[in-house]
């Protein structure tokens, strides 16, 4: 099987799943992933309650082998993933605040000022227990035996989590042999992690019993599904923007009961949709005076407004430089290096290699304004060459990545390579900094292929973190 | 609960409700048009299923004259109605669609299946496939009903769905009854002949009381007797009385669990009061068909308390 | 010179409206140039009030209203004592960074046109630049009124050549950014050196950062840097940034917007016979 090492040895994590393989039926794994398409028809029916029954949204395909992390390996990632996030919360601090890294020297300002997802609103603001990035995803690769690579740090509303929920209950319910042979961190606690981390977040006025909801655009958004799943495990109200209104700077619920003041909002929609009197006049999914109320200081927005600031392409790569300042430690998860266009040295290196290198627009996202060298023709190459000419601070370039691969079923019924990343999710609150023990594991399911996103032939799998 | 929600649970309450009085009356406009008469008899017969089903207006706007073809496309699924059965149905579904959640899913499976379903049955054009179409609405609003009364949880979210059917109900009943009294015999027949009687039976074979009636009455059909089946009698579910203790029962519910009583509950309970305090002899004194514009108005004006105290 | 303005903004409903939001930004502060005296915000329904500050520095109310309406009418009124600092701003509270000022807004893009047209302002002091680029906007876009909305982009307005004073500035920020300049938009009252007191809307001009100066004031709709006759009552990065009151109604319904607005100055005697009057 695959997941080996570079020599070719069964990595040490996946020794035991090697054996039960081994010594079950050939045909095991293909009944298996029939029976998980099965039950997630069956759940479909479930899963429905939350999204419409038409959308396509679930047929994520699922691949049954599970990705395996060793005790040791993940302890030292989630002591990465811990300094990160908290570098990050302490550079939204500062750039909101005192913006001494700025002073320092070690993010350049015009970077920060002019960036779009730096909100002017939020200056000198404070959010309750000074936590910016309440929840975070962190898009790590392996891209080697030592250790993960951030490819892309996600501040603003990450999503995914449900997956992550999901396909452990999935694979309990297809391999509970398995799970007998393992020890396997449950990843189950996870929202009561973050509810007990959206509670510490509530604003002082809330006392011990906040009231706290999700906010979603409405069941048009493609993520809807995970916001009404995330609410029903939660146990809050499911919210849209008009059923909130603004009184006397105090954030209230349309109830049947009457209106509900509510505390803390875990809201799924963009910095520019909160509010039409502050940000985008034509946002129909906002709340109109909902920052005249959390400049007042009356409710918690989870993730704060702003954060987008820390997780731009741009930004990232002066993260190292940033966890050192904040951190007075080097970073434990390095970056995947990256030149930045803006630099005339840089921008010399990456237009004498453009072929071997990927190109991305600096606000770009969801691979759109993207350039991939190896796969892509002169003429694309040549096009895109004028363009990084024209505004090379809009730029940044990687190399093409080797990313690893984890045993993933492939379709004559066997195990192959597949190349995988791994998204897993931090809380930050007042009380400290946590990591769910698995994450978001997308596999790339076409052979050789690096592209993991759903939209272009990407699954995902069950990641576990072994506890020894 | 959100109001939102409590609001697209009313009505899908509602507009089930509506869904199967609009088949009802098709059902009886096919029954009456069929019916060997003068002529004239088959277009007052469709003219007042456009009446009884209250949108006169609409229809007249809409450039048609009322035959067979006409109002049964109208009122069954022309695109221009907003309150045809295929128009219900999809608002029905719509609702329930945005409060899943507070939904069984023998609840949902009801209502999208009546939605899939209609959309299987197209537009029938013949009159036995037609028949077959309303057979099959009628089928819908009893699995719905069933399905909620079965498995829903007996709490908020159960009594705004079942709020939502009882105010249409009424509102259904009341216009039904006016519409015969008024605008169903065609000029020249004699009240009491032999269309007028076979009218007052299809009407009550509309609500489903033929039976009822005799049960109760033992006497051959009468108006008044009909009037006082479907205005008082507390036994007849589509009764305006019952309809009203409906109500008052629902609102009772959400008082007793909210911990507080409102507008709607103190309006829905005087009205209650007033039909214990009437008898159908001083009804027909002062008039049924302004009885039922007096009946109309203060179930909206009740509609629209519920509305501000619970929906918005 | 002491400035007395009284402007009142009437807003109409087609159904009642169960419930106003408004974020206003008319309330004038104190800088080295005017000090503002006895301002008052009144409405003419039961509303709550707001008042907080934003990064911009601006003074904003949030208004609540408590009942349903029809209408909705906010004034205020007040007096500010205004010297000529000849266009440069001092005595602002500065939260934000020149640097934010670079970025352009949806009604701030410069399109081509107008980046040809910056392109020309040339080299050199940044000063001097900003001078000429008020300049040949004040030559090049003609002042028309109803020939814009307040919905029109600058480059819209640029691109037919005429505007209003909102649509002046916002060509000039967009410009001005262009040029690698800091520039913001500023609203606030004219006083009419033509003895014309009632006006149809209130003034916009604009402001540019300059290195050791600050920043500084530019009208372009008129050519000059605002003097003793200008109020200044709130900055942003455009128009709708900084725009006196951006509401919404909950079930209002359509809504209509007049303004009426006086802006007047209170002669020395004037003020002596109040005085008088009061004692």
């Amino acid at each position: 099987m695959s997941g080996t090492t570079g020599s070719g040895t069964v990595r040490k994590s996946y020794r035991t799943l090697a054996r039960w393989l081994e010594s079950a039926p050939p045909d095991l794994l293909q009944s298996r992933s029939r029976q998980a398409e099965l039950f997630f028809r069956r759940m479909g029916v479930t899963f429905a309650v939350y999204g419409d029954v038409e959308s396509n949204e679930r047929l994520i395909p699922f691949d049954v082998v599970p990705r395996i992390i060793g005790a040791a390996e993940w302890n030292e990632l989630e002591r990465g993933l811990k300094q990160r996030v908290s570098a990050i919360n302490a550079f939204l601090k500062d750039i909101y605040g005192a913006q001494e890294c700025i002073k320092a020297g070690i993010v350049p300002a015009d970077l920060i000022f002019t960036n779009p997802h730096y909100r002017p609103e939020m200056q000198g603001r404070r959010p309750p227990g000074d936590i910016w990035t309440h929840i975070s995803g962190v898009d790590l690769v392996r891209t080697g035996e030592d250790g993960f690579l951030v490819l892309e740090d996600n501040v603003r509303t990450p999503s995914g989590v449900s997956y992550m929920l999901e396909n452990r209950e999935m694979m309990m319910r297809l391999f509970p042999d398995l799970f007998a042979e393992h020890r396997i961190r449950p990843v189950e606690t996870y929202t009561d992690m973050l509810l007990a981390s959206l509670r510490a977040s509530a604003p002082a006025h809330a006392g011990s019993d906040p009231k706290l909801v999700v906010l979603t655009p409405g069941p048009f958004n493609s993520a809807y599904y995970e916001h009404s799943f995330l609410a029903d495990k939660l146990g809050v109200e499911l919210v849209e923007g008009g059923d909130l209104f603004v009184n006397d700077d105090i954030v209230f619920m349309r109830t049947t009961e009457g209106p509900q003041r509510v505390d803390v909002i875990y809201r799924r929609i963009d910095d520019e949709f909160l509010d039409p009197l502050t940000f985008r006049p034509d946002s129909a999914v906002g709340i109109p005076g909902l920052m005249s109320a959390y400049m007042a200081g009356n409710v918690t927005l989870s993730n704060a407004v702003g954060t987008g600031v820390a997780d731009d392409k741009a930004v990232y790569t002066y993260m190292p430089d940033i966890i050192r300042f904040f951190s007075g430690g080097d970073p434990i998860l390095g970056n995947v290096p990256t030149w930045r266009c803006r630099e005339p040295e840089a921008l010399k290196e990456v237009l004498s290699k453009l072929d071997q290198l990927v190109v991305k627009e600096v606000g770009g996202s969801g691979g759109y304004g993207m350039l991939v060298g190896p796969a892509s023709t002169k003429a694309e190459i040549e096009d895109f060459r004028a363009k990084l000419i024209a505004d090379p601070d809009d730029f940044i370039a990687q190399p093409t990545l080797a990313l690893s691969t984890a045993p993933t079923l492939d379709s004559g019924g066997g195990l192959s390579p597949r190349h995988v990343d791994l998204r897993p999710f931090v809380l930050s609150s007042p009380r400290g900094v946590q990591v769910a023990p698995g994450g978001l594991t997308r596999v790339a399911l076409k052979p050789g292929s690096l592209v993991v996103n759903s939209s272009q032939g990407g699954g995902t799998k069950d990641t576990w973190v072994l506890d020894d | 609960m959100l109001s939102r929600t409590a609001e697209s649970l009313y009505w899908t309450g509602r507009y089930m409700e509506r869904a199967d009085f609009l088949a009802r009356i098709l059902e009886a406009a096919v029954r009456l048009a069929a019916l060997p008469a003068r002529d004239g008899a088959a277009a007052t017969a469709w003219a007042s299923a456009i009446a009884s089903a209250g949108v006169s207006g609409a229809f007249a706007a809409s450039a048609r004259t009322p035959n067979e073809k006409s109002v049964r496309e109208y009122l069954a699924f022309a695109p221009d109605n907003m309150s045809s059965i295929k128009a219900c149905i999809t608002s029905a579904r719509t609702n329930a669609r945005s409060v899943r959640t507070a939904l069984t899913i023998e609840l949902w499976e009801a209502i999208n299946g009546a939605y899939n379903g209609l959309a299987e049955l197209g537009e029938p054009t013949r009159r036995d496939d037609f028949v077959r179409y309303l057979e099959f609405v009628k089928g819908v609003s009893l699995a719905f009903e069933g399905a909620s009364s079965r498995t829903m949880l007996r709490n908020d979210a159960y009594w705004f769905l079942r709020l939502g059917g009882a105010i249409e109900r009424a509102d259904n009943t009341a216009r039904l009854l006016d519409v015969k009294y008024h605008l169903l015999l065609p000029a020249g027949e004699r009240v009491g002949g032999q269309l007028d009687y076979f009218q007052w039976t299809t009407l009550l074979r509309e609500v489903s009381a033929l039976t009822a009636y005799r049960w109760v009455y033992r006497e051959s059909v009468r108006p008044w007797l009909v009037a006082d089946l479907l205005v008082l009698n507390r036994q007849m579910p589509r009764s305006l009385a019952s309809c009203q203790g409906m109500i008052v029962s629902y609102l009772d519910k959400l008082a007793t669990d909210y911990g507080r009583r409102g507008p709607a509950q103190r309006i829905a309970s005087a009205r209650l009061t007033q039909f214990n305090e009437t008898n159908i002899e001083d009804i027909f004194q002062s008039g049924l068909h302004e009885y039922i514009l007096t009946f109309l108005s203060e179930n909206n004006g009740l509609a629209s308390a519920i509305h501000d105290q619970y929906l918005v | 010179m002491r400035i007395r303005i009284d402007h009142e903004t009437r807003y109409g409903y087609a159904r009642a409206a169960r419930f106003i939001v408004q974020s206003l930004r008319l309330t004038p502060r104190s800088t080295e140039g005017q000090q503002v005296r006895d301002w008052r915000i009144e409405t003419d329904v039961d509303t709550r009030l707001r008042r907080s500050e934003d990064a911009f520095g601006n003074i904003v109310h949030t208004l609540y209203t408590e009942r349903p309406t029809d209408s909705l009418m906010v004034r205020v009124t007040g007096e500010v004592a205004t010297v000529n600092t000849g266009g440069v701003l001092k005595g602002t509270p500065e939260r934000l960074s020149p640097l934010v000022f670079l970025r352009s807004t949806p009604l701030t893009q410069a399109d081509a046109d107008m980046r040809a047209f910056a392109a020309e302002i040339g080299e050199g002091q940044p000063l001097d630049r900003l001078h000429r680029l008020m300049g040949a906007i004040n030559e090049s876009v003609a002042f028309m009124v109803g020939s814009t909305t307040v919905d029109h982009t600058a480059a819209e307005a640029f691109a037919q050549k005429q505007g209003v004073c909102q649509d002046h500035a916002q060509i000039f920020i967009a410009c001005a950014r262009r040029m690698g300049i800091p520039a913001r938009y500023v609203s606030g009252h004219l006083h009419r050196s033509d003895g014309v007191i009632n006006q149809d809307a209130a003034h916009a001009w604009a402001e540019g950062w300059v290195e050791d100066l600050g920043w500084i004031g530019f009208d372009p709709a008129n050519g000059i840097c605002p003097t003793e006759h200008y109020v200044r009552v709130a900055t942003g990065l455009d128009a709708l940034g900084s725009s006196p009151i951006r509401g919404t109604s909950y079930g209002g319904g359509r809504e209509t917007m007049t303004v009426a607005l006086r802006v007047r100055q209170m002669q020395q005697n004037q003020q002596q016979q109040q005085r008088q009057g009061w004692s």
